[in-house]
């Protein structure tokens, strides 16, 4: 068992709850920025002092509005100020805010709204508040609906559900504070550290949403250890882009902002992020793997596309980058001419790409939720971007461990966070104890005890052990490690991860449980495989298309074959080499139910889905005709039907390989 | 049904044609046709290929002077005047095929749509401190919320130029929209776009109308959109109205079917 010592306390006494926080920092950083938007062209700002205002007239609307101690109040927003402010307001009241993902169809809305027992709503725009209205006869406890964005919502029909401007509400909480200024300090005051704070659900692979219940301590202490640990401050800067209710924004963006004081920015919208993040320039960030992933391939496309001379400039100096740049980021002894090259280097090269990207003031960058490719994890911080891996969970609030300053691999996550107490199961699952370990699952007894023991044990289901430096390495999902008829292990994302660390590989998906090889579905990236068509002359009219060109697969079969050769190292996993691969016809999408909305792969699914492609696979076709359904944006049902060309992998012989 | 007839009721004429006769030599674009537009509607004029759409609507916005008839705008009679006079007096357009410059970027483009609201002298301009800049800082804020509007902040520093199809349409609208017209002529706004693009556009237009409470008089072929969007409608055909009135009313008249559909003469 591993374990860190430090016993958690406040950041300061009788600081327990956010909207303490608040009030505290309105008098520490009066005139401080605490959020920026980017509006009409502009950042706009409010100081902590003035937060602090608009959330208790917000919190004391929403009480003349019959909003009292635990109640649910959903929320239903972007990453925008007024989200923010809401969840705090909701908070101040000793309510509980229920964030939902605002991507979210109708349906799954109507679970969360139903079990969640919200009278209120607060909606970002007219698109969520049309979502409500057509659930609206499935959930009959809403009484009010709040908006944020006016736009297009005169004429909304009043009879069937109050719907009130986010302003107005504010305008009947100045009208309650003129008559009573002191009411909303008295409200706050009966806030406890051990009082619910929030429920978030998370998306579940399997099944309905579970909504986590969370309080106080779970989520302030960890935010505020997390920060200590890393030593953040009142002058980060931080970009607020993913899903809000999504553990991970509500740690960073929320908590953390709130315990250290520190700024947090909205971008001006969805497709606005990159350039926004450009003109902030964030000192703390966060992106899932698939974000770097991504800036990374669009780096290397855009290089591909260069003049000769930068070109060959870009892969000295990164070469350069490599030997020296981690180093110096971990402080280790380096040459004077090292040293002097990398300067040069940091010139010409890092400097103009880091500000490109917009990193160029990060001092701190995590990311988590899926390993990350070695090449891409190093590639960032041979650049001097301090990336480091973390994991967490929603039900941990985020932090179970973290890599810390100067251990940094790219094969482990690190080790236990401040009063984490860390041990791996009997059957090689990983499980925790710590002050983020969260309350129970919301009017669900059964999963609750099933997840967290009486000792406050929490089963993670990641099947994982530990190294011998002290880190934590996690192999697979413990529920999606399977065996081969031989017996061995079959870790089906282990294998998945390598084949996605190509750049022209978006999804993987590999088979094994049960069997006796291992074999795999394959997405091509889009983006990646269309640029480099273009290059090579090759016409394509859609993914389908592309998917299907022979030299495409021929490329996707030298990498799983070079996957292959990799896997030979590893004692454990040179049995589960793939044998036999295909290249599926569409992409798989949340959308379709394939995905989950944070892009993990629901294998059940897809095993019924695509029964017909795995049978093929395993009998040794090399032909399949598939027919599938798809879901469109604008919700109609279309089909795309095709022949798929099935592949043999070259493979390695371990006995072989070791004579 | 009941909707557009009490909006008819409250609303006064914004614009009158009567009689309007157009021609071009021998070839005779419009004749004797009279129609008018209600403050705050959405006015569609509709009718197959040649019946005199386009030309209708640049007899409204100044293009081509009709050689009889009598134009009624905002209660005063117009006699003949340039496009720009008429943009001054609050109409403003946008074209089947696109008239952006392609060289500039949306937002500049954009821009130029807030001429009729920029009054400094090109001495001013040269000087640029003081009341030019003021004046640029104010139009620009507008600018800015038609680009919030219309949802292009992603592409506020694109050029037009780069730009696909759809989002150089949306942009002639904003454009358009900058004038802060009383009154927005739209000649195909919809045409060559997909689904999504159309569906997209029909939003932008009704929002236009429902929040700026702009009068909307546009030419469209896809009788889908038109129908659902239209307050009136009227029907041309050989540079004759053969009808006029709410889409329900223009969909049941025999003469629009015969003339869409074709009958022997």
């Amino acid at each position: 068992m591993t374990q860190s010592s430090k016993k958690p306390t406040y950041p300061a006494p009788g600081l327990d709850t956010f909207p303490k926080l608040l009030q505290h920092n309105a008098r520490m950083f009066t005139d401080k920025d605490a959020m920026r938007e980017k509006e009409f062209g502009i950042w706009q700002s409010w100081t902590w002092s003035q937060v602090a205002d608009e959330v208790e007239r917000f919190a004391l609307g929403l009480q003349a509005n019959g909003v009292k101690a635990g109640d649910a109040v959903l929320i239903i927003g972007g990453n925008r100020p007024r989200t923010y402010w809401t969840m705090c307001a909701v908070q101040s009241l000793g309510a509980v805010p229920v964030p939902t993902y605002h991507d979210s169809v109708a349906s799954e809305m109507q679970f969360v709204i139903e079990h969640s027992e919200a009278r209120v709503i607060v909606a970002e725009d007219q698109e969520q508040v049309d979502k409500i209205l057509d659930v609206k006869d499935q959930c009959p406890a809403v009484e009010l609906v709040i908006y944020d964005d006016p736009r297009g919502m005169k004429g909304y029909d009043p009879e069937l559900v109050k719907i009130q401007d986010f302003v107005t509400i504010q305008a009947q909480g100045e009208d309650v504070r003129k008559k009573n200024p002191k009411q909303f300090q008295e409200l706050v005051s009966m806030g406890k550290g051990e009082d619910i704070s929030i429920i978030l659900y998370t998306s579940g692979t399997t099944g309905k949403p579970k909504g986590v219940v969370l309080t106080y301590d779970n989520t302030l202490l960890t935010g505020y250890y997390g920060g200590l640990l890393e030593g953040l401050t009142e002058n980060e800067e931080i970009l607020a882009y993913l899903p809000v209710a999504w553990i991970g924004d509500h740690i960073f963006s929320y908590a953390q902002s709130y315990a250290m004081g520190f700024c947090v920015n909205c971008a001006e919208s969805s497709e606005t992020i990159a350039a926004d993040m450009r003109e902030i320039g964030p000192t703390y960030y966060f992106a899932p793997p698939r974000v770097f992933e991504s800036l990374l391939t669009n780096v290397q496309i855009r290089m591909e596309d260069a003049a000769p001379f930068k070109r060959k400039m870009f892969k000295y100096f990164m070469q350069v980058a490599k030997t020296t740049g981690i180093k110096l980021l971990e402080k280790k002894s380096v040459s004077l001419f090292d040293r002097f090259k990398y300067a040069l280097g940091n010139v010409l090269v890092y400097a103009p790409l880091k500000d490109a990207l917009g990193m160029g003031r990060v001092r701190l960058a995590y990311t988590a939720g899926e390993a990350i490719g070695g090449e891409i994890f190093d590639f960032y911080r041979s650049l001097g971007i301090n990336i480091k891996q973390l994991y967490g969970q929603t039900e941990s609030s985020v932090f179970i461990t973290v890599q810390p300053d100067g251990e940094v691999f790219p094969d482990t996550v690190g080790t236990p966070s401040p009063g984490v107490e860390l041990k791996i199961a009997d059957n090689g699952e990983v499980i925790y104890r710590s002050p983020g370990a969260f309350h129970s699952y919301f009017k669900n007894p059964e999963s609750t005890a099933s997840t967290k023991t009486s000792e406050g044990w929490v089963h993670t289901g990641d099947a994982g052990f530990m190294t011998q430096s002290g880190h934590l390495r996690i192999i697979d999902r413990a529920k999606d490690v399977g065996a081969f008829n031989s017996g061995k292990m079959f870790a089906p994302k282990y294998i998945e991860n390598k084949l996605k660390f190509f750049p022209h590989i978006q999804e993987a998906v590999t088979f094994g449980d049960g069997r006796d090889e291992c074999m795999a579905f394959i997405n091509i990236d889009l983006g990646a495989v269309g640029n480099w068509a273009e290059r090579n002359n090759i016409a394509y009219a859609s993914y389908q298309e592309l998917a299907a060109h022979p030299e495409v697969n021929k490329m996707v079969g030298e990498s799983v074959s070079q996957v292959n050769e990799s896997l030979l190292g590893d004692e454990m996993l040179a049995h589960s080499q793939v044998s036999r691969f295909l290249i599926l016809h569409k992409e798989l999408d949340a959308d379709d139910g394939e995905l989950t909305r944070t892009k993990k792969v629901k294998r059940k699914l897809i095993n019924e889905r695509y029964k017909v492609l795995i049978d093929a696979l395993y009998a040794g076709k090399t032909q399949c005709f598939i027919e599938t359904e798809v879901a469109f944006e604008d919700g109609r049902v279309g089909k795309i039907s095709g022949d798929i060309s099935i592949h043999d992998a070259k493979t390695y012989n371990p006995v072989a390989q070791a004579s | 049904m009941s909707e557009p007839l009490q909006k008819m009721e409250a609303a006064s004429k914004l614009l009158e044609l009567k009689h309007i006769d157009l021609s071009f030599g021998g070839v005779k674009a419009i004749s004797n046709i009279s129609f008018d537009v209600l403050e705050g509607e959405v006015r569609a004029i509709i009718g197959p290929n040649g019946a005199g759409k386009s030309s209708l609507l640049n007899v409204i916005n100044g293009f081509y002077h009709p050689q009889q008839g009598e134009i009624w705008f905002d209660g005063k009679q117009r006699h003949s005047m340039k496009p720009y006079q008429i943009a001054y007096q609050g109409i403003s357009r946008t074209f089947q095929n696109i008239a952006l410059f392609k060289g500039m970027s949306v937002l500049d483009n954009i821009m130029t749509g807030r001429f009729t609201h920029m009054h400094k002298n090109m001495l001013w301009q040269a000087l640029w401190k003081g009341p030019a800049e003021q004046e640029e800082i104010e139009n620009r804020e507008f600018v800015e919320h038609i680009i919030d509007f219309l949802e292009i902040q992603a592409i506020r520093k694109t050029p037009v130029g780069r730009l696909p199809y759809g989002l150089q349409k949306r942009v002639e609208l904003g454009r358009a929209l900058a004038a802060q017209p009383k009154m927005l002529l739209l000649d195909e706004p919809m045409a060559g776009m997909n689904v999504e693009e159309k569906e997209d556009m029909c939003r932008f237009i009704l929002d236009v109308n429902d929040t700026f409470g702009t009068t909307i008089v546009l030419i469209e072929h896809d009788m889908g959109v038109v129908m659902d969007i239209a307050d009136r409608v009227v029907v041309l055909d050989y540079g004759r109205k053969i009808g006029d009135g709410t889409p329900d009313v223009v969909r049941n008249d025999q003469t629009v079917i015969d003339a869409y559909l074709g009958v022997s003469h």
